[in-house]
């Protein structure tokens, strides 16, 4: 094939993946920015002939967005924060501290990733009922305080670590805790951020269980929040665009900061080792 | 030598791990043995251990295997399709030609971020039968409308077209890196050869890929069974039932109508299926590698 | 940027949660639909009475309700007050989730029996006790386009199915693919059921421990829903996919819409002032002359594990207030359940509520078992299966009984027990 066509033919196709890629978002984009039942018109409309905010504000000041804005953000922060303190903890442990059963324990963990979550809902749900925790932030927080991927992510990227170092330090008298703190952390920046932007990013888009253990208005997150407008309000098509944009920006904005980190983190898990 | 302090720095994650997931995994064995209900709920006498009657009842019940099929459906037509767009993005992007690459491999990516509960919303305005883009563009070249959600024929594909939509970016993500593994040296052996383009494809890239695509498919194949917000969002099971999927058969027989143990069952079912799907892949694959 | 991103959730959090006005108690009350966004207007006279209260109202769409409910009953988080559909009453007693209020009735100033419709406070009492106040009355009944009847040549609305069906067969006709007869979402089971209500036999039967869908009756009334599909009178569409009831009215995209009191108040807001005239409401025709409808509405209901029992009914009585609930009417359309509250001019007035006092002499309740909810589900699911052809009534309506007598084993197990309400 000559170059040149090859080339057209090749960065064609891309763009054409491309646009298709990134239309519903940008349409949605332009849909929220609509004045309501515009966009139920024949031909429909691509972009808006008077752009107006009202749905925005509609959002923010009558539907409460804001306060599911915060809720979103405390959990996925409060998830992330503990979760990652929980799973670095462990990850070393299982990469560089040797214990009696590590091997066994850690593929039982291995093991435990094939169970679908669902399998725990409902008994989960019984069980948090029992502590008090249901329809609360701790409902949501407390079961996703660590996880088995997370730990697999920090032991994987902790097997590189230089054996020598730690031994070095061992040997000038510091306690495991010290080493852990003043060493291995510092190390382990890398794997921390990516594995910080997955948990964060996971926890805010996560969906099926705060639709089940949050029941009170006020302490939704925005998806679960998005889910039940929309099936109420169906009709107002506009006033969704404009949820989703909310729900969908924050992400993508973090995602576009901090590509690297989460690219490396899913490779990590996934390609190497 | 052991270190004592190992286990001070995985007690908090195990204990987290074990209370809040395995405890009740196994919780839900027990309770699929039950007829656990709302009657249960209010009055603990209420409450009969039926045996594996639970499992029996839904192997009996015709929606059960409408769901089973409806996310076989799913899988077996999302699934290559899924990998299969990712692999070609991935060879497109690795290719020498590709330019603007960040910016495509970002753009390609997005959606993965995204959140499904938006996406599905856009989704139901695109696909819209009357004023949705997508018949629009289908009119301009002579198709006529066709019904998206509201046809028990198309509301399955068009979940399946977000789904692919979606998540592909993830997979094309992890064949880049792969492919980035790939000995240019090997290629350049080719080329001197003479081998063509779609041949160095099929006789280097593919077989040197054969692990990542393994545990690709694994991966997507897993995730594709535990399909519930779009249906949830989109369609609400319907239409006629025809995008009701596994697991929202079982959040409906769980949460809506508060039928615990047999709600357990079927997600338990579901693991059981997804585990045989996975080892029959494993199996599979060392026959093909080997 | 971290500690800058934790300052800003701390910010948010705090600014999110609004501290308590001190000294006043927190009634907490669920209310769904429009008439969850409508009641908070009622409320700040009510806490001007009682200067001590405090209402928290929580808006909850109807689609997820039910499941809320559910959910909170078994997470132990009810709040105090709760409008509640009265079919779900049995279902919620049987989880002996209401305080019963024969005592609190009989004690009140406010709220007397003997001015409620009987058939409605009929609906509140299960087992003998009174579970409920109800709040409003709820109907189903057809909104039609006047001007297109009169454009097809009919000037009064239908009386009798084979009148209706005539309408519907010429309007179509006249509308020439533009226009359908009547709009009936296949997602809304209530038009059916009242088409079935209309029928000599019951829809379960023994004290609702067997299904009765095989009957001739319902038979009767599926094959007259679903002839309205066949014959191209009613699109094939389920809610989701009517972008908009209100809009397609006014412009005529169909001539009928069986639906509830609450449209009164949203047709009138929401149609042009232009269209005003030109929609009526008409009670449902039945087989051969005018027909019986559901006995929906809501009550009010006080929950067992309410904190604030006292507070909570004191909010109950306000609501059950005559000018009170003209006020609610005058909002959202919803219709009183008491006859003193109808006796006044601004209901007496309202063409369009007309149709509703006629139709509520001739209502009659669903039955009243807590599987109800889910047997209404498996028998909107049939009706869907004939209308696309799927199936037919005869086997149909058996494959539904069948489906509904394993729904009500465990039912038919407590009450050999003694157990069953």
């Amino acid at each position: 094939m000559r170059p040149r066509a090859a080339v057209v033919a090749v960065n064609g196709v891309l763009a054409g993946l491309a646009a298709v890629t990134l239309f519903p978002l940008l349409w949605m984009l332009s849909v929220s920015f609509m004045p309501a039942g515009a966009a139920s018109a024949l031909p429909p409309p691509l972009v808006p002939a008077e752009p107006t905010l009202v749905h925005y504000r509609e959002l923010f000041l009558n539907a409460g967005m804001l306060r599911w804005l915060a809720n979103s953000l405390l959990l996925a922060l409060a998830i992330t924060a503990v979760s990652l303190a929980f799973n670095t903890l462990a990850g070393y442990a299982f990469a560089k501290l040797k214990f009696r059963g590590r091997e066994r324990l850690f593929n039982v963990l291995i093991g435990a990733l094939i169970i679908p979550g669902q399998v725990a809902m409902m008994p989960l749900f019984l069980l948090l009922r029992e502590m008090g925790l249901v329809n609360s932030y701790g409902g949501v927080v407390v079961p996703a305080m660590a996880s088995v991927f997370g730990i697999f992510l920090v032991r994987q990227y902790a097997r590189t670590l230089p054996d020598e170092l730690l031994e070095a330090a061992r040997v000038d008298g510091a306690s495991e805790w010290r080493i852990f703190v003043s060493v291995v952390v510092p190390l382990l920046k890398p794997v921390l951020a990516s594995l910080a932007v997955f948990t964060f990013l996971a926890a805010w888009n996560d969906f099926m269980w705060p639709l089940i253990v949050l029941t009170d208005h006020e302490l939704q997150t925005l998806p679960v929040a998005l889910a039940t407008l929309s099936r109420e309000h169906v009709q107002d098509n506009e006033l969704m665009m404009a949820g989703s944009v909310i729900t969908v920006v924050p992400v993508l904005v973090l995602f576009l900061a901090l590509q690297k980190y989460y690219i490396e983190g899913l490779l990590l898990g996934s390609v190497k080792g | 030598m052991s270190h004592p302090a190992a286990w001070v720095f995985i007690a908090p994650a195990l204990g987290v791990i074990g209370v809040f997931f395995l405890l009740p995994v196994a919780a839900g064995f027990a309770l699929s043995l039950t007829d656990f209900d709302i009657y249960a709920l209010a009055d603990f006498r209420n409450l009969r251990f039926v045996g594996l009657d639970n499992y029996v009842r839904m192997l009996e019940t015709p929606l059960f295997w409408q769901a089973l099929g409806n996310t076989l459906y799913f899988v077996i037509v999302g699934v290559p399709l899924s990998i299969g767009l990712s692999l070609a993005t991935a060879l497109l992007l690795h290719s020498r030609l590709a330019l603007f690459r960040p910016f495509f491999r970002t753009a390609l990516f997005a959606p993965v971020v995204t959140t499904i509960v938006a996406v599905a919303v856009i989704w139901r305005y695109l696909f819209h039968t009357r004023y949705g883009v997508v018949n629009h563009a289908l009119e301009a070249i002579g198709i006529g409308p066709i019904d998206w959600l509201g046809d028990p024929l198309w509301a399955m594909p068009t979940i399946i077209l977000l789904a692919v939509w979606k998540n592909f970016g993830y997979n094309m993500v992890i064949f880049l890196a792969a492919l980035q593994a790939i000995p240019e040296t090997l290629y350049e052996a080719a080329r001197i050869d003479g081998a063509s383009w779609w041949r160095q494809i099929v006789h280097i890239t593919l077989p040197m890929l054969g692990p990542t695509l393994l545990m690709v498919g694994i991966l997507t194949t897993s995730g594709y069974f535990q399909l519930f917000a779009e249906p949830y969002v989109m369609t609400q099971g319907g239409p006629l039932r025809s995008t009701v999927s596994v697991l929202y058969f079982m959040y409906e027989e769980g949460f809506k109508w508060w039928n615990f143990g047999a709600a357990s069952a079927v997600a338990l079912m579901l693991f059981g299926l997804v585990f045989a799907v996975t080892w029959l892949l494993m199996r599979l694959s060392r026959r093909v590698a080997a | 940027m971290m500690p800058r991103l934790l300052l800003i959730a701390a910010w948010l959090l705090v600014s999110a949660c609004a501290p308590q006005p001190s000294g006043r108690e927190v009634v907490r009350f669920w209310a769904m639909g429009r008439e969850g966004e409508v009641v908070r207007e009622l409320l700040p006279e009510f806490e001007r009475r009682h200067p001590g209260l405090r209402v928290e109202v929580q808006q909850i769409p109807w689609s997820a309700a039910h499941e809320k409910l559910l959910t909170a009953f078994a997470g132990g988080t009810l709040p105090d007050v709760c409008q509640l559909g009265n079919t779900w009453l049995p279902e919620f007693a049987a989880l002996d989730a209401l305080a019963p209020l024969d005592a609190r009735v009989a004690a009140s100033g406010v709220i007397s029996r003997e001015d409620y419709f009987p058939g409605i406070w009929n609906t509140n009492v299960v087992s003998g006790q009174l579970r409920g106040v109800p709040w409003y009355v709820d109907t189903r009944l057809l909104f039609y386009r006047r001007d297109i009847l009169r454009a097809a040549g009919f000037e009064t609305p239908p009386a009798t199915w084979p009148e209706w069906q005539a309408m519907l067969a010429a309007i179509t006709r006249q509308g020439q693919g533009e226009r359908y007869g009547i709009l009936l979402p296949l997602n809304e089971p209530e038009p059916l059921i009242a088409l079935a209500l209309q029928q000599g036999e019951p829809l379960l039967r023994e004290e609702g421990r067997w299904g009765g869908f095989s009957s001739e009756g319902f038979r009767r009334a599926l094959r007259f829903y679903t002839a309205m599909f066949e014959n191209g009178w009613a699109p094939r569409l389920a809610g989701a996919q009517i972008s908009n009831v209100w809009d397609e009215f006014g412009r005529g995209r169909f001539a009928f819409y069986i639906s509830g009191p609450w449209n009164i108040g949203e047709f009138k807001r929401r149609l042009p002032a232009e269209r005003q005239d030109d929609w009526m409401t008409a009670p449902l025709p039945g087989p051969d002359g005018p027909g019986a409808s559901t006995a929906g509405g809501s009550s009010l209901v006080v929950f067992r594990s309410a904190r604030q029992r006292e507070a909570a009914w004191r909010l109950v009585e306000y609501l059950s207030e005559p000018e009170v609930q003209l006020r609610f009417h005058a909002l959202t359309g919803n219709l009183p359940p008491r006859r003193s509250a109808w006796q006044d001019e601004r209901l007496a007035a309202d063409p369009h509520a007309r149709a509703f006092r006629d139709q509520l002499e001739r209502v009659r309740p669903a039955p009243k078992v807590p599987e109800w909810e889910r047997i209404v589900s498996e028998m909107q699911h049939l009706a869907e299966e004939v209308v696309r052809g799927r199936t037919d009534v005869e086997a149909g309506t058996r494959a539904l009984d069948r489906k509904v007598d394993a729904i009500l084993e465990k039912r038919r197990w407590l009450a050999a027990r003694g157990r069953a309400g």
